[in-house]
């Protein structure tokens, strides 16, 4: 496949990878801010190759580990009523909340979709007018724009059977609640590529003047990654910390306007709860006022159910490179894929799960 | 959350307006995309698509370069480039 | 009880207004009871579809001929949604899922039982549909169906039609020494483009929307299987048809059962365009998806090309490729090879695989 295939060629991979081994006199720790670069590095056998190089921790992962357990047991409590089919991406089915996941309140009877876009929710709510049919909205700001066209086209189609449970994160509040900390270990980003091709990178020249650390905008194929990685290190070389964009057939410095117009035609800045991180101000989205109608919250009143805080999970630690997994004593007996209790766990790459998976092989 | 994958725009379907969609072809297999956020795209272009909507257009130019910085290091590693055009395109 | 239920009938027609159609239109409680309606069903529909010697005589088992070999038994249900599906549908599967297993086991897949269990409401010419097929599949591998059965279950309780086959055949010597005696150097053979059977079903199950949508590879192994033991017989060591889990269920087995690891190379592997489209944009590998007339078939060292060239010869199985080797216990026990060394885990499937966006 075009604009795929090419930047998986083998020799050019180990041609930059050649490069950085080249030009690092030491290892630098990287921290890559999206589960899908995560992804992409273990499969393609990144991460392995430059151990002793490169460090890489695996950052706040993807928006499915970090949706909210409140969230994810409201969306279980609509899937038990009769009248509701929930819909979501296939991910966020397999993530537990504190009483279990949406294939659990599937097989107990709940009427449970997988949909590839939010647009074909709406479908589905057009198409059975008898039900009410529930998105549950999760994603970064790459996300953000499709749902909120979701609601748009709802109103325009005047549906009164379709909403949303809004658990949309933004990346870069994330970001700066890593690095706040003292003990953090990040001398390097790179930051989520495909957040930025919405959101445009503008925005990190604050945050490179205020931490003083690298950012390079960094795409998701083998070679997207090594290019980030060789830019990071090279500035980590020279004493520098830039703004750097490796990304650009995808991305733009002020990102795509008409899909920032979307979010913002749709929702709000909002304070937000994230997994394993706790609270983090302005790391959400929410629906603006006149949007309220759409809000499965407002219109399911009844639903919610009391939160359960998880404040045994140490992931904030594991993410900010303070603890290595086996090191948190829940890890692998409170803790483990099936009963996890907080993001790195959840997802199949995320830090600890990766860990968990390979102890005593 | 952050799955986005290019696809070639193969016809407009409604290219006026915030529900303007488009046929996109992703190696065999085509499916209806929402075009809001890439109005300005033409049929042939590549689209980078993430759950069902275009958020960008493949800047063609751009996605040559990390190939030419190869090409400038020279082939001494065994490295023949492999230019964007010659990867896996069907005709 | 044929006479009770006709006498029972005949008394509500006398109170009721409502005339009950001598012929429904769908499957009924009654059908499944044991009186008339159940053996018009199985007289005029399945028997009549399927019809054979063993079938005729209508007994509660099948006498069946004694065989000179040793006899190989499996069994397997099927519970696919949706029912039809592009390049099958649940009869087809229900037959070529038996006869392929006792294909790749070595057995030459003789006769099948079929069991039938119908909900409520279930329509009859969509059976009918169904019984077509199977019957069509059953004659392709020349294999008959020599016993049955059918139930109803009420409404809700089953989703539409779920087939139980159970297949009994006669082991042909050399039966291959299966995994457990995978040696170092083994070669792996895939019989062609995977992941198709399991993306034809998503993408309709789920209605994704995509077009052309996916086929299936559902379809019959024994041919293959037959020109391949003919050719090399001596020299495979396993074959598996890569059903749920893929090609990465099998090859864990495998590691598994013999201790080794195996090896494979992403590249060698072939997948159709449109699995392959389909696979980059819900993110989801064709490794682990099922097929349901593809397999794994592992060879001595050396043998590899020789098998490649055997199925290459065959229409049904024109892209085999040789995808990787067996080799001594290393870390993990399944390794792929995609873009940057050799040492890549490939894992297990965690349940059945959903598209994902991150």
């Amino acid at each position: 496949m075009k604009y795929l295939d090419e930047y998986r060629d083998p020799a050019a991979a180990v041609r930059l990878l050649d490069e950085i081994r080249r030009v690092s006199t030491r290892c630098w720790t990287l921290m890559e801010v999206c589960g899908g670069q995560t992804h992409s590095l273990l499969r393609h056998g990144i991460a392995a190759e430059l151990e002793g190089t490169v460090e890489l921790i695996h950052g706040p992962g993807c928006p499915v580990c970090v949706t909210d357990q409140a969230d994810i047991d409201f969306a279980c409590q609509l899937a038990k009523r009769s009248d509701v089919i929930v819909t979501s991406f296939g991910d966020m089915l397999r993530v537990p909340g504190s009483q279990g996941s949406l294939l659990e309140a599937r097989a107990r009877g709940g009427e449970v979709k997988i949909v590839y876009s939010p647009l074909d929710a709406v479908e589905l709510a057009r198409r059975h007018p008898e039900k009410q049919v529930v998105f549950f909205a999760v994603g970064f700001e790459t996300t953000a724009p499709a749902t909120a066209l979701a609601v748009m086209q709802a109103a325009q189609d005047q549906l009164a059977n379709f909403s949303l449970i809004v658990s949309h994160v933004r990346v870069q509040p994330a970001m700066e609640s890593l690095v706040e900390s003292p003990e953090h270990r990040v001398q390097a980003f790179l930051a989520a590529g495909h957040v930025c091709t919405v959101m445009g990178y503008e925005s990190y020249d604050q945050f490179v003047e205020r931490y003083q650390l690298p950012v390079v905008v960094t795409g998701f194929e083998p070679l997207d990654l090594l290019e980030g990685i060789l830019a990071c290190v090279r500035q980590l070389e020279a004493g520098e910390t830039r703004l750097e964009n490796c990304y650009s057939r995808a991305v733009q410095l002020a990102g795509n306007q008409s899909a920032q117009d979307l979010v913002q035609e749709v929702y709000q800045i909002a304070d937000c709860r994230w997994r394993g991180f706790g609270f983090i101000p302005s790391g959400g989205l929410s629906l603006q006022e006149k949007w309220q109608q759409f809000d499965a919250r407002v219109r399911f009143p009844d639903c919610g159910l009391p939160v359960i805080a998880n404040s045994e999970c140490r992931s904030y630690e594991v993410m900010t490179g303070q603890i290595k997994p086996p090191e948190c004593p829940r890890f692998g007996k409170q803790c483990t894929p099936e009963t996890p209790l907080g993001a790195p766990m959840v997802s199949s790459e995320g830090a600890c799960a990766a860990y968990y998976r390979y102890a005593g092989v | 959350m952050c799955l986005g994958i290019p696809g070639q725009l193969v016809r407009w379907i409604e290219r006026e307006g915030v529900f303007s969609q488009a046929e996109i072809e992703f190696d065999g297999v085509r499916r209806v995309v929402h075009m809001a956020c890439v109005t300005e795209a033409e049929v042939g272009d590549y689209i980078l698509v993430h759950a069902g909507i275009a958020i960008n257009r493949i800047d063609e130019r751009e996605a040559q370069r990390i190939f030419e910085t190869l090409a400038e290091w020279g082939d001494d590693e065994g490295w023949h480039g492999t230019p964007p055009d010659g990867g896996g395109d069907r005709p | 009880m044929e006479n009770q239920q006709q006498n029972m009938t005949g008394s509500w027609q006398l109170n009721c207004p409502v005339s009950i159609p001598a012929e429904t239109d769908c499957v009924t409680l009654a059908h499944g009871e044991g009186g008339r309606l159940s053996r018009k069903l199985i007289q005029e529909r399945i028997i009549s579809a399927l019809k054979n010697e063993f079938l005729e005589t209508a007994d509660d088992a099948a006498r069946l001929p004694r065989l000179e070999g040793p006899l190989a038994l499996t069994t397997d249900s099927f519970v696919v949604s949706p029912l039809f599906f592009p390049g099958g549908d649940i009869g087809s599967l229900a037959i070529y899922g038996t006869v392929n297993d006792l294909a790749v086991n070595g057995a030459r897949p003789l006769w099948l039982t079929l069991s039938l269990i119908l909900e409520e409401g279930f329509p009859l010419v969509v059976l009918d549909r169904v019984l077509l097929s199977l019957a069509e599949a059953a004659r392709s591998t020349a294999v008959k169906i020599v016993a049955g059965d059918t139930k109803v279950v009420p409404r809700g309780a089953a989703d539409g039609l779920f087939i139980n086959t159970a297949g009994a055949g006669e082991l042909i010597e050399p039966v291959p020494p299966g995994p457990a005696f995978l040696k170092e150097g083994d070669e792996l053979v895939v019989s062609g483009p995977i992941g198709q059977h399991g993306m034809a079903v998503l993408a309709a199950r789920e209605q994704l929307q995509f077009d052309p949508l996916p086929q299936s590879d559902c379809g019959s192994l024994l041919n293959s299987v037959t020109q391949l033991r003919e050719r090399i017989g001596d020299r495979i060591c396993c074959l598996r048809d890569a059903t749920r889990g893929g090609v990465a269920a099998v090859l864990q087995e495998w590691a598994e059962s013999s201790g080794l690891t195996l090896s494979i190379d992403e590249r060698a592997i072939p997948v159709t365009s449109g699995v392959r489209g389909m696979s980059e944009l819900l993110g989801l590998d064709p490794l682990h998806i099922a097929n349901e007339g593809t397999m794994l078939i592992a060879v001595r060292e050396g043998a590899g090309q020789e098998a490649v060239s055997v199925l290459q010869s065959l229409s049904e199985t024109a892209d085999a490729r040789v995808i990787g080797s067996v080799k001594t216990r290393g870390l993990v026990p399944v390794t792929v090879k995609r873009t940057l060394g050799p040492e890549q885990p490939l894992h297990d499937p965690l349940g059945s695989p959903l598209p994902r966006i991150c």
